[in-house]
């Protein structure tokens, strides 16, 4: 890492570039910063929710690459020339994406503290599996806690967003 | 005046317009594009982040604490201790305020709050707290409650000797009686464990000051509480404190009372000068805590040979923690609400709720009621073998009727208890499953469940109105803004309060917008506990909407040139209800109309409130636990057991519900699936474990206490309600996010009983209870009997 500057205080610090939502921020940022505080402190992307800060809980969840991942487990400067999708990087100009409105129509969020990650989550599965099946969905959101809404109505509404109903759930 | 309810004369049915509708929440836009700010996403110009220091004893007195050290880091703005922060006690049960905002003397549990610090980033609180020297002297602690009460057993609280913080004994009819002229009576002894509501998001709170006035963004569930409780704190007028909730990322009770953020960070930031952000980690969660109380449960109950019961003696103790919190109505909650479902004359409460040196609990979601419910349907099902009863069975010849009283004087409206068993029956096939036969390790139980519709009467001893509402037409009649102080943590409060306004403005729910939460904003409202919003806010905001119509109705009446009472108004629409013409008395719109009112005569604003009638007896303890209504439900669970393993897998559940006329049913339904994960998880898995040695908690991580995640839930899941209607409540509404917590771990246990003939009684039941259990049975050993402790020591009354 080439780019690091030793400061006053005698920490080093380094410049990343990480490509956000399609553009490119560059920040000089510690070691030891997180990518979700990076997200959340540096560029006011509040979306992504801080749960845990373990791992544990997945309200951090980004796309890095395309790939979900729980952005407290990430440095900021291992993110350095990657790209990231975050919540807020979802919906186009033009209107909400098909799993934010499927959320919405069919209860998928009640606190809402864990939407963002969940369908952070839900958008890296239906890219890859446009039709998957009611486990793959939950095995794809399993990383994603929600104490509110029993999943229920979260599973429906990916399905829903993938063009499926719900197998187990009787109305 | 017929009591016949709305629904059952077919004359009166009527069509409405907005509730009765699954609306999409009004905050979905929002929180799916990740705009909706948390609090723990608000920043303000100049802001300091802050941190509590917590105690790592159990017990132990504070013999010095020396900050210099930490005050010497660049970027510490302040540190503070006892010295820097009123010495008043608060709490949230006024009968008890025992709790310091930063410990004077001693410290009562791990995690107790010692000092706090102010500093210009997260990682420099860190390292502040980490640099400041406390010397303290261990002192024995008390960890077990079952020994709390014991002689000899170390005092926690000097104003509360023998560690007892609240005993209640309460008698009605004639008990005695009824054991003696019971055909069968039956004792159990369960037991539960302490479980903690671990809300995704974790508390912050943000404090200002401006002069003399404070301002606190918080995560709370009652603004109200919240600006009452720090005013007289900090001995401030009402009007100088103004409390803000963000949006909210759960609470289920963990969030109803002011805590050392609110209390020390408006001191933090008064010295400072700067607005402070106090927060908890996931870790400080688990020890600020406050969840379900873990308890000892004994019940002895008396019947006749059909199954009725005649009599119930319910003696409970509970392990309170170090502090008060809510714990006294946890305690009256734990025995009132237990005659809600049966109908039974004589009755006897005993209980004690103890002192102990692990973090405080309070009102977890069901506050109070789940464990004992589980105790009482796992003793019922009991009561039922031995009687060779079906628990179904058992279960209608005692439920609950409408238009009845319980023994300790609640007065029961509406109760459609009967037909949600009925429904659950014929749901889960019950009696083709009970008549046949299940396959092999498979079971099914059942168990009812009823709750508060809200609480009879506030937390702290006032006069004002429960809930009040003013609603506001934007000038040209496109939009109605609703303010209050209602708090949606989630449940959707706002959405269904702007479903009822509209409803009864007979305008349009797209249009509404709602300003909650802000105690400058909107009218007085006590916040999101005891599922009170929807009947009690709801009727504020119902009363609002019929202010506005009125008034629409006078400005269009004069535009018309008809009389008001002949006009209407739906969907935005305004129109005569008697004068049909092709060209005159021609329909206004709400727009129309709102704009020539507010041109002539300015703002157009409704305004409403709901004050909850005398409920309840007079005895001690009586204005516990009623409410204006109460709902009722009935779940069942069908559990397939893994003899080598333990491993339990949940087949189907099926939950149905009396709440009333709803207002919006994909609300209601996300409500019974949080609860029934909430409860399953509890039946299970959930439990807060403390070192028996040293109160350190073992698993405060979201890893280490363990939620199901979507792959955990049943596989099959069928939730109905059944037609009711309550007539003290607005278009005949009832609760139905908490009371469908009380039956899932009693039809859960209930279930795993019928599969495998083990009877478990202590939560959670996990796999490793199960698998021991099995093997135990096996082996022709008996299962280990859960024994009542003895009462304590310093008892004023003993229970027998
Ligand atoms: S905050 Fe990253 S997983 Fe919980
Ligand atoms: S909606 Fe509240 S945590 Fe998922």
């Amino acid at each position: 890492m080439q780019n690091a500057v030793k400061g006053k205080d005698g920490i080093t610090r380094y410049l990343v570039t990480i490509k956000v939502n399609g553009d490119e921020y560059t920040r000089i940022v510690k070691a030891n910063t997180l990518l979700v505080n990076f997200l959340r402190d540096e560029l006011d992307l509040t979306g992504t929710k801080r749960g845990c800060e373990l791992g544990d809980c997945g309200s951090c969840t980004v796309l890095l690459n395309g790939k979900p991942v729980d952005s407290c487990l990430v440095l900021a400067v291992e993110a350095d020339g990657q790209e990231v999708t975050t919540i807020e990087g979802v919906a186009g100009v033009d209107g909400l994406d098909k799993i934010q409105e499927e959320f919405i129509k069919n209860g998928g969020l009640q606190c809402g503290y864990c939407t963002p990650g969940m369908i952070m989550s839900a958008k890296a599965l239906l890219a890859k599996n446009p039709k998957p099946t009611e486990k793959e969905v939950r095995e794809a959101i399993a990383g994603n806690l929600c104490r509110c809404t029993g999943y229920v109505l979260i599973v429906k509404s990916i399905l829903a967003a993938s063009g499926q109903e719900m197998e187990t759930y009787y109305e | 005046m017929s009591l016949l309810p709305e629904y059952r004369d077919p004359s009166k049915k009527k069509e409405y317009a907005v509730i009765g509708k699954s609306k999409p929440k009004i905050d979905g836009p929002e929180k799916v594009t990740g705009a909706a700010k948390y609090c723990g996403d608000l920043k303000f110009p100049n802001m300091l982040y802050g941190k509590m220091l917590t105690s790592p004893y159990a017990h132990a007195k504070i013999l010095s604490i020396d900050t210099s050290e930490a005050e010497k880091i660049p970027g510490v703005k302040a540190v503070i201790t006892h010295k820097d922060v009123p010495s008043k006690k608060y709490g949230i049960s006024p009968a008890r305020w025992d709790e310091n905002c930063l410990c004077i003397d001693k410290v009562r549990y791990v995690g107790d709050k010692v000092a706090a610090v102010a500093c210009v980033d997260e990682e420099t609180c860190y390292k502040a707290l980490a640099a400041i020297k406390v010397e303290y002297e261990p002192l024995p602690a008390v960890l077990d409650y079952r020994h709390a009460g014991d002689e000899g057993m170390p005092n926690i609280h000097e104003e509360y000797p023998g560690n007892i913080n609240t005993e209640i004994h309460q008698e009605f009819g004639d008990l005695k009686k009824a054991f003696e002229e019971a055909y069968y009576v039956r004792k159990d002894v369960f037991q539960g464990q302490r479980a903690y509501q671990s809300p995704i998001e974790a508390h912050c709170a943000i404090s200002m000051w401006n002069g003399n006035k404070l301002t606190i963004y918080s995560t709370t569930q009652s603004t109200h509480y919240f600006q009452y409780y720090i005013a007289r704190e900090f001995d401030l007028k009402m009007g100088d404190v103004r409390i803000i909730k963000p949006y909210i990322g759960g609470g289920f009770g963990g969030k109803l009372e002011p805590t050392g953020l609110e209390f020390n960070g408006a001191v933090l930031a008064k010295i400072t000068g700067r607005p402070v952000k106090m927060f908890y980690d996931r870790a400080d969660m688990f020890y600020h805590n406050r969840g379900r109380h873990q308890g000892t449960y004994e019940l002895t109950t008396a019947v006749d040979k059909n199954g009725k019961i005649l009599g119930v003696h319910a003696n409970f103790i509970l392990d309170g923690g170090a502090y008060t919190s809510l714990g006294i109505a946890t305690a009256y909650y734990a025995g009132a609400l237990l005659p809600l479902t049966y109908e039974f004359d004589n009755y006897k409460f005993d209980m004690y709720r103890m002192y102990t040196n692990l973090p405080a609990c309070g009102a977890q979601r069901g506050h109070g009621a789940p464990q004992p419910k589980y105790a009482f349907e796992s003793h019922l099902d009991n009561i039922a073998r031995d009687l060779g009863i079906d628990p179904l069975e058992i279960r209608l010849v005692n439920a609950r009727k409408p238009y009845t009283t319980t023994v300790n004087s609640f007065d029961i409206q509406s109760c459609e208890l009967k037909a949600c068993l009925e429904r659950v029956a014929e749901l889960s096939d019950w009696r083709k499953k009970k008549k046949e036969g299940m396959p092999k390790n498979t079971g099914i139980g059942i168990a009812t469940g009823a709750f508060v519709s809200g609480a009879g009467y506030p937390i702290y001893r006032n006069d004002w109105p429960d809930a009040s509402c003013m609603i506001r037409m934007n000038e040209d009649g496109t939009s109605a803004t609703v303010y209050n102080t209602t708090v949606d943590l989630g449940q959707g409060s706002d959405t269904v309060i702007c479903q009822m306004a509209a409803e009864a403005m007979g305008y349009r729910y797209e249009n509404m917008r709602i300003i909650s939460g802000d105690t400058e904003a909107g009218p007085m409202d006590f916040g999101a506990y005891s599922s009170r919003q929807t009947l009690m806010s709801g009727w504020a905001a119902k009363r609002a909407g019929e202010d506005i119509k009125r008034q629409v109705l006078n400005m269009a009446a004069a535009m018309m040139g008809l009389p008001p009472d002949d006009l209407d108004a739906r969907d935005g629409i305004i129109f005569s209800k008697s004068h049909h013409h092709p060209t005159k008395w021609q329909p206004l719109t709400y727009e129309e109309v709102v704009s020539q009112y507010c041109k002539l005569y300015g703002p157009l604003i409704g305004k409403g409130m709901y004050k909850v009638h005398a409920t309840g007896g007079t005895f001690k303890g009586a204005a516990v636990g009623t409410s204006p209504a109460y709902s009722f439900c009935v779940q069942a669970a069908e559990v397939k057991v893994d003899e080598e393993t333990g491993e339990i897998e949940v087949l189907a559940f099926y939950d149905v519900h009396d709440c009333g006329q709803p207002i919006n049913p994909m609300l209601i339904k996300g409500q019974v699936h949080g609860a029934l994960y909430m409860g399953m998880a509890e039946t299970y898995w959930e439990e807060v474990h403390f070192d028996p040695k040293t109160g350190v908690c073992l698993n405060p991580t979201l890893g280490g206490y363990l939620l199901p995640t979507a792959l955990d839930m049943p596989k099959i899941i069928k939730n109905e309600i059944v037609d009711s209607y309550e007539i003290v409540a607005p278009w005949g509404v009832k609760e139905v996010g908490e009371g469908s917590t009380n039956p899932t771990m009693g039809c859960f246990r209930n279930a795993i009983v019928d599969a495998v003939g083990v009877t478990i009684n202590s939560t959670p039941i996990t796999y490793e209870k199960v698998w021991r259990a099995l093997k135990d049975k096996k082996e022709g050993k008996q299962p280990a009997e859960i024994k009542m402790p003895p009462p304590p020591a310093n008892a004023a009354v003993k229970p027998y």
